[in-house]
């Protein structure tokens, strides 16, 4: 059988950064009418690879074949105009300015110079109306959630070419981790348009962490692995086992192990109590109990309030009624020094917005919280610090394990774990984890579960946030449910618990 | 290792290119005054052009240290020039009223009442900054243009001369053969970076700068250290404002300290601390702006005519920019200068890479820690 001629073939691709070989000669070919997933574990060189074929870092050796004619992008629009759009995990949109603006930013339809405001907005208004979204096109964008604006961000780049029929119209669509922030029926939502671009002839190069997705949607599949090429399957022949084991190099038994851990029974007194804590726009008055050692799950759609209710126990944000006791003294939770002195300690989901500094090292990144809480006057002794830094690179395997090297080019699952060991040296008694395995491979998702699980046995509580519920059944002695900004029930864990009587309780949003 | 790595390793150090720019610029003046790198000792003085450049750029460094912690928490400074003149004007018209204008207590306590001053300009631009949330640009601006009313208001508008020999001292004064105002300068900088080095101040102020909202969720008292920066930038610029007005012994509300608030941004940014904020450093700041004072001397040397003489000045600080920008170098220069990535020998990757793969079974065990 003839196999239909590739639309991209990437042959021998080489990329290296100051100090680090992320791609060592890898091919890869992507066929027209196919979804294909590009796997491998963070750092393996996906993102990598995506980038170097749209444009945006240069080649270091290698070719790069687009409809049998060989092609060199210097930059990103140099892509886009030979017909391969990009979308990234991280929407990279302008906030400020209009849904149609974003969508067509860059290649607004002008006439003798000046932009045909009225054309571009009916024009974003029939791309939207065409994908099956319910979009206002001249709302600005900010007034979207997360979600949304990735949805922006998919049409942004399917309109490519679009526009006035002089582009080449988009012969390849990438789509860097699109799904890592949207719910179960937005994601249908995606999958649904990827099928209908991909029957409309558009090859499809898909990155996602979620392997049921891959399954769901893929055709074929490329595996890298340390910036090397592994294989390349059709998804029907190989199974997530297999596929897993191509990832990682070896057999990984500790996800199974992960399912049958029992739950530690050893919880202690009261932790922290909430009492008719809660915040107008952010989330209703609700009462919440954090044992000592217990771990405490919130379950919930995106936007139902998982996040406002865990920076209300922060301080992150303000609560205007209700109070907090930690340890039996009231906190009046009007900063997050209030909670942090209490010893709450809280990952954010957003961990470049709200955790990281990108431009400090490991080292400073990591210190952070515990010499913000000893004050500028009292520096942590220089002895005591490296030691306890390399204590928590060995520990959390946080690589590379340089102490010097700059946080910001750290993959997502290493830099998840520099925000973690910032708040373990603090020695928390309360940790909040807000999304802590979004965007992280397999086997990072598992070391973070694993440690959730030694944390709540030596006793530390833990109020663990996550959108896929399996993970949150599978750590939590409490499920907290929420629905539209409301804590609608409180589950205690037990056989008779699953994640479909958890997704009966969102629904019906009543306690059974 | 190398002598490539080694010169790669020397050119990628932060105070090289402004090291370079200021080895050039000061290789310059050789041909127009050949003895230009030559100190002579002159009744127990030692004078010289390099002598010069450090005593007539002291006021700016001073500045510019200051300006370079408001630059890092991602803010910036425009009424250092103003708070130089309150300061010089305040010091001078309380010596101007004394009876005894060298009497070392009344110096001492005009020099205490310009940096109070200083103090409380700094204390306004840090409150308008960090509690009002007003920025920056305009929070300072207020006083670039009002403080300069002010200092006219307590010089009656009129330039005040004094003749007070302690307070020459400062600004015009000589002590073990060199001037003093070299000692004033040499320990502020001691001082701004024990204080930011020694203590944790230069991390958080790093931090704050970095990611300023990462730096409040992790309990960072960002708005205790952005007045603490906004007042420590003040009072360098009031010990420069005592400084320019010693050496002149002169208060000008209208003249003194003009447009330096300019100068010290650029000495802070070829020092090669963003703009943007996060990352400083106090040496490459001290280089800038000695970039700048030599490059003034410069002028005058060789002769460029008064009429050109900005000019100049902005064609060479085009260049010095320019030769910051890796992007330039790697496009200009080729890749000996550049960061091309592709041209480094690569070490910590391909040996780290077959332990990849170990995280699955090795890190189980040592999960146990915590």
């Amino acid at each position: 059988m003839a196999e239909p001629r590739p639309v991209l073939e990437m042959t021998g691709i080489v990329k290296g950064f100051p100090g680090v070989r992320a791609l060592s000669g890898v091919d890869f070919r992507l066929f027209p009418g196919e979804i294909h997933a590009l796997m491998g574990e963070n750092g393996a060189g996906k993102s990598t690879l995506i980038k170097v074929l749209t444009g945006v870092y240069s080649l270091d050796g290698g070719t790069i074949t687009l409809d049998g004619k060989s092609v060199l992008f210097g930059s990103p629009l140099q892509a886009q105009q030979a017909g391969i759009s990009t979308v990234y995990q991280e929407v990279n949109l302008c906030p400020n300015l209009s849904v149609a603006e974003n969508i067509f930013i860059g290649r607004e339809p002008t006439r003798a110079g000046r932009i045909q405001w009225k054309r571009m907005r009916q024009d974003a208004a029939q791309l939207v109306d065409r994908l099956g979204l319910d979009i206002d096109v001249t709302a600005p964008l900010s007034s979207y959630p997360l979600a949304v604006q990735q949805l922006v961000a998919i049409v942004r780049s399917v309109g490519t070419g679009d526009s006035d029929g002089e582009g080449s119209g988009t012969k390849v669509l990438v789509l860097d981790e699109p799904t890592s922030s949207l719910d179960r029926g937005e994601v249908l939502e995606l999958f649904r348009l990827m099928r209908q671009l991909r029957d409309e002839g558009v090859a499809i190069l898909f990155v996602s962490h979620f392997l049921d997705q891959i399954y769901e949607i893929c055709d074929r599949m490329t595996v890298l692995r340390n910036g090397t090429l592994v294989g390349e399957h059709m998804v029907s022949e190989l199974d997530q086992v297999g596929l897993i084991q191509l990832m990682i190099g070896k057999a990984l038994d500790q996800l199974d192990e992960l399912h049958e851990h029992q739950l530690h029974a050893d919880v202690g007194e009261t932790l922290l109590k909430a009492d008719g804590l809660g915040r107008t726009g952010g989330i209703a008055p609700f009462d919440l109990e954090i044992k000592k050692g217990e771990v405490v799950g919130l379950a919930g759609l995106l936007g139902s309030g998982r996040t406002e209710l865990a920076r209300l126990l922060f301080g992150a944000d303000q609560p205007d009624s209700g109070k907090v006791t930690i340890g039996g003294k009231q906190v009046s939770m009007s900063a997050p020094n209030d909670a942090i002195g209490a010893g709450v300690a809280f990952c954010s989901e957003n961990r470049k917005t709200e955790g990281l500094v990108p431009d400090l090292t490991v080292r400073e990144n990591i210190i952070l919280a515990l010499q913000a809480a000893r004050g500028w006057t009292r520096p942590i002794p220089a002895s005591q610090r490296d030691e306890l830094v390399a204590k928590y690179i060995k520990a959390l395997d946080i690589r590379p394990a340089n102490p010097e090297a700059r946080v910001g080019q750290l993959s997502g699952g290493n830099q998840q774990k520099v925000l973690l060991a910032r708040w373990l040296i603090t020695q928390p008694k309360l940790l909040i984890l807000d999304e802590p395995t979004r965007g992280i491979d397999v086997g990072a998702k598992a070391e973070i579960q694993k440690l959730v699980v030694s944390l709540s046995e030596d006793g530390m509580s833990v109020l663990y946030i996550a959108a896929e519920l399996e993970e949150v059944l599978r750590l939590s002695h409490t499920i907290g449910v929420l629905r539209d900004r409301r804590l609608v029930a409180q589950l205690t864990n037990g056989p008779e618990i699953t994640t479909s009587r958890i997704l009966e309780t969102i629904a019906s949003g009543e306690h059974q | 290792m190398t002598t490539t790595s080694r010169w790669r390793a020397l050119t990628h150090h932060h105070l090289f290119w402004p090291l370079a720019v200021l080895v050039v610029l000061l290789l310059v003046n050789v041909p127009f005054t050949p003895d230009f790198f030559s100190i002579k000792m002159t009744n127990g003085h030692l004078y010289g052009s390099l002598v010069s450049i450090v005593l007539f750029g002291s006021p700016l460094i001073l500045v510019a240290v200051g300006m370079t912690l408001v630059i890092a928490t991602g803010g910036i400074d425009l009424s250092v020039g103003a708070v130089v003149a309150i300061t010089g004007a305040l010091a001078c018209s309380y010596i101007s009223d004394q009876a005894d204008q060298s009497a070392l207590s009344g110096v001492l306590l005009a020099m205490g009442l310009g940096l109070l001053a200083a103090v409380v300009c700094g204390l306004w631009n840090g409150f308008l900054v960090a509690r009002m949330g007003i920025q920056p640009i305009i929070a300072t601006l207020i006083i670039m243009v009002a403080g300069r009313g002010v200092a006219q208001l307590i010089t009656d508008g009129q330039i005040i001369t004094i003749n007070s020999s302690p307070y020459k001292l400062i600004g015009g004064g000589y002590w073990l053969t060199l001037p003093f105002s070299i000692f004033v300068v040499a320990l502020v900088v001691a001082v701004t970076v024990g204080l930011t080095r020694r203590t944790a101040l230069g991390l958080l102020v790093e931090s704050v700068g970095g990611n300023a909202e990462a730096s409040r969720l992790v309990g960072i008292r960002s708005r205790r250290i952005k007045i603490m920066v906004y007042v420590f930038c003040a009072l360098c610029a009031g010990i420069a404002g005592l400084m320019i007005s010693s050496n002149t012994s002169a208060a000008d509300g209208n003249n003194a300290g003009l447009w330096i608030e300019l100068d010290a941004i650029l000495a802070v940014v070829i020092g090669g601390t963003s703009l943007l904020g996060g990352r400083f450093s106090i040496g490459g700041t001290v280089v800038g702006a000695l970039v700048i004072q030599t490059l003034t001397t410069t002028i005058y040397t060789i002769g460029v005519p008064t009429q050109t003489n900005l000019v100049f000045k902005a064609v060479v600080v085009i260049v010095v920019c320019l030769l910051q920008s890796p992007k330039f170098r790697a496009k200009v220069l080729g890749g000996r200068f550049g960061t091309k990535p592709g041209a480094n020998g690569g070490t910590g990757r391909p040996a780290a890479a077959p332990a990849k793969t170990a995280p699955a079974t090795e890190a189980a065990p040592k999960m146990e820690v915590s």
